[in-house]
């Protein structure tokens, strides 16, 4: 087989699968911030917590309850998804008329707080969860090995990233939506409880961030810190895709873990700040970023 | 005192109104731009409010939805007492609301701008009746809503409330900065619409095109209702009128 640059395509592949694995976490987690930011103008810190929670969750429902991956999968996004329409109602909720800062302040201190209680029952050493049977062992494609799972997770996030892209811009729901994004006062002089839609849509983006949590529990051990590692990462992905806009939040997911992966390949001292500097060009040249709207 | 008897007879007839105001006031944070709005509309009315730049009607028509921060006195509709209502309930009662800047969604399509209200009853325009009495609007269905010309975006936002079943319509300076060609086609359609049974208020600048659609005109100045005539007294009234406006 061809060699690039003297880099064996095994080594190549390899990298690349892993940074579109990485990369679907940054669609699935990039684009439930960019939702709720959308709508709620609130840069949600917890996400991270909430993503973590996703794991936790699913691995009480296996320990505590017997309920395997495939219910967890439905039943830990619905769970912690409930858990953020409490906090939407009781704290959130009282933050709109203030400026963005303080629910971003209240989001990240609610991080802190989830995560501290998470270390104090759970320890941080991190707990097991099983790969599901059906997507144990793997296949080889001829010029790469392919772990079942790893392919699970790039097809299922990139199911939801769908969905969600095809309800927001193609259905009446996601046209109530995208309304109340631009004008939420003339919304609901039309009759429509826009309230209801905010705290909803929070429920759903925290819901992503929990589906997300779930997909990584089998291959990243279920760890209390496990989401405030990765969000620093994902807000730079949203920073570069621009805030609210739902494509972007998708694309750049994508698309900033296959650079990270190919980074790994060719100069893996940068692969670890690659998406950082990336940003920060973007700041630079386009600050409202690659598909964000100019404010 | 410059209220007339005309005045204080249409606030008497409240009873058979499907839209009362009364001593309405409302504020902007701390400003307080509304000092005792009072008027009445009847089933199958027009009605128009009239005044300078400032007088407050734009600021009645948002304090009669509820978008006012603080609004007190008392809006009946329906006879319904709305003044502590939200405005998605305020609308929920029937009320279409127009809005001076248009409110057209440029993240929504034409179509999904023009189905965006929901139906709040039964009794609303059918789709095909509105792009019957808009056809700009059927060839421009897919286009992004703020695509559209400025007279476009405004039978759009009057189209879209049509469909709902509201039977009041709130319409803010809808010829405001189009071609006498568009305000002719939009005077056409009010006409129509009240020939269908809603009941307009309208505010507008234009003397001519108010009095070409409207059964009366209440003249706003500085956050009331300071006069009231009918379309029929306009000519006895230009002079007085000419006054209140500045022209
Ligand atoms: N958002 C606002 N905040 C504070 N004051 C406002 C606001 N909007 C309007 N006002 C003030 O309220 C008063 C009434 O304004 P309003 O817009 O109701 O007048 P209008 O009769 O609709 O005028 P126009 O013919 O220019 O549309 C004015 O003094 C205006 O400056
Ligand atoms: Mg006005």
């Amino acid at each position: 087989m061809f060699e690039l640059l003297g880099i064996p395509p095994q080594v190549l592949m390899g990298q690349l699968l892993l940074g579109l694995i990485n990369g679907s976490f940054y669609a699935v987690l990039s684009l439930g911030l960019a939702v709720i930011f959308g709508l709620l103008n609130i840069i949600n810190f917890s996400h991270g917590a909430q993503y973590m929670m996703g794991a936790f969750v699913a691995w009480m429902l296996l320990n505590y309850f017997g309920i395997g991956y495939w219910p967890a999968l439905v039943l830990a996004p619905l769970i912690v998804g409930a858990t953020g329409i409490v906090l939407e109602k009781v704290a959130l909720s009282r933050l709109y008329k203030l400026d963005h800062l303080y629910g971003l302040l209240l989001t990240f201190g609610i991080a802190l707080i989830i995560q501290g209680l998470f270390r104090n029952y759970y320890g941080i050493s991190g707990l097991p969860y099983q790969i599901p049977d059906a997507l144990a062992g793997g296949r080889n494609l001829g010029f790469m090995f392919l772990p079942t799972y790893r392919g699970w997770i790039v097809v299922a996030s990139v199911v939801v990233c769908f969905g969600t892209w095809f309800m927001i811009e193609k259905t009446r729901l996601g046209a109530y939506l995208r309304a109340a994004t631009e004008n939420p006062a003339l919304v609901g002089a039309f009759g429509i409880n826009v309230p209801r839609m905010i705290t909803l849509t929070y429920g759903f983006g925290v819901a992503l961030a929990a589906f997300a949590g779930v997909l990584a529990a089998p291959i990243y051990a279920v760890n209390p810190n496990m989401g405030a590692d990765l969000i620093i990462v994902v807000f730079a992905v949203v920073v570069i895709g621009g805030m609210g806009s739902i494509m972007g939040a998708i694309v750049t997911g994508y698309g900033l873990g296959l650079i990270e992966g190919l980074t790994r390949v060719f100069y893996p001292e940068g692969s670890a700040v690659v998406i950082f500097v990336i940003m920060a060009i973007v700041l630079l040249i386009k600050p409202e970023g690659l598909f964000g709207r100019a404010a | 005192m410059r209220e007339t008897a005309t005045l204080n007879e249409t606030k008497a007839a409240g009873g058979d109104a499907l839209l009362a105001v009364r001593d309405l006031n409302g504020w902007y944070g701390e400003s307080h731009v509304l000092h005792g709005v009072e008027f009445d509309v009847k089933p199958g009315e027009v009605v128009t409010l009239l005044g300078r730049n400032g007088a407050g009607k734009t600021s009645t028509l948002c304090a009669i939805m509820g978008l006012l921060a603080k609004r007190t006195g008392s809006v009946r509709f329906a006879g319904n007492e709305t003044i502590a209502l939200q405005p998605r309930h305020i609308a929920r009662l029937g009320i279409g609301f127009c809005p001076e800047e248009r409110g057209i969604f440029s993240s929504l399509n034409v179509e999904e701008n023009l189905m965006l209200p929901p139906r709040i009853a039964a009794g609303g325009l059918s789709v095909e009746r509105i792009y019957e009495l808009f056809p700009n609007l059927l060839e421009r269905r897919r286009s992004q809503g703020t695509k559209l010309s400025g007279g476009e975006q405004q039978m759009l936002a009057i189209g879209r409330i049509l469909r709902t079943g509201a039977k009041l319509l709130l319409l803010d300076e809808p010829t405001e900065g189009l071609a006498p060609v568009i305000v002719q086609q939009i005077g056409a359609t009010i006409r129509e619409l009240k020939k269908e049974g809603f009941t307009i208020v309208l505010v507008e600048q234009n003397l001519r095109f108010a009095a070409s659609v409207a059964d009366r005109h209440c003249v706003v100045e500085q956050g009331r209702v300071i006069d009231m005539i009918p379309s029929a007294d306009l000519d006895a009234n230009i002079d007085k009128l000419h006054g209140y406006l500045g022209v």
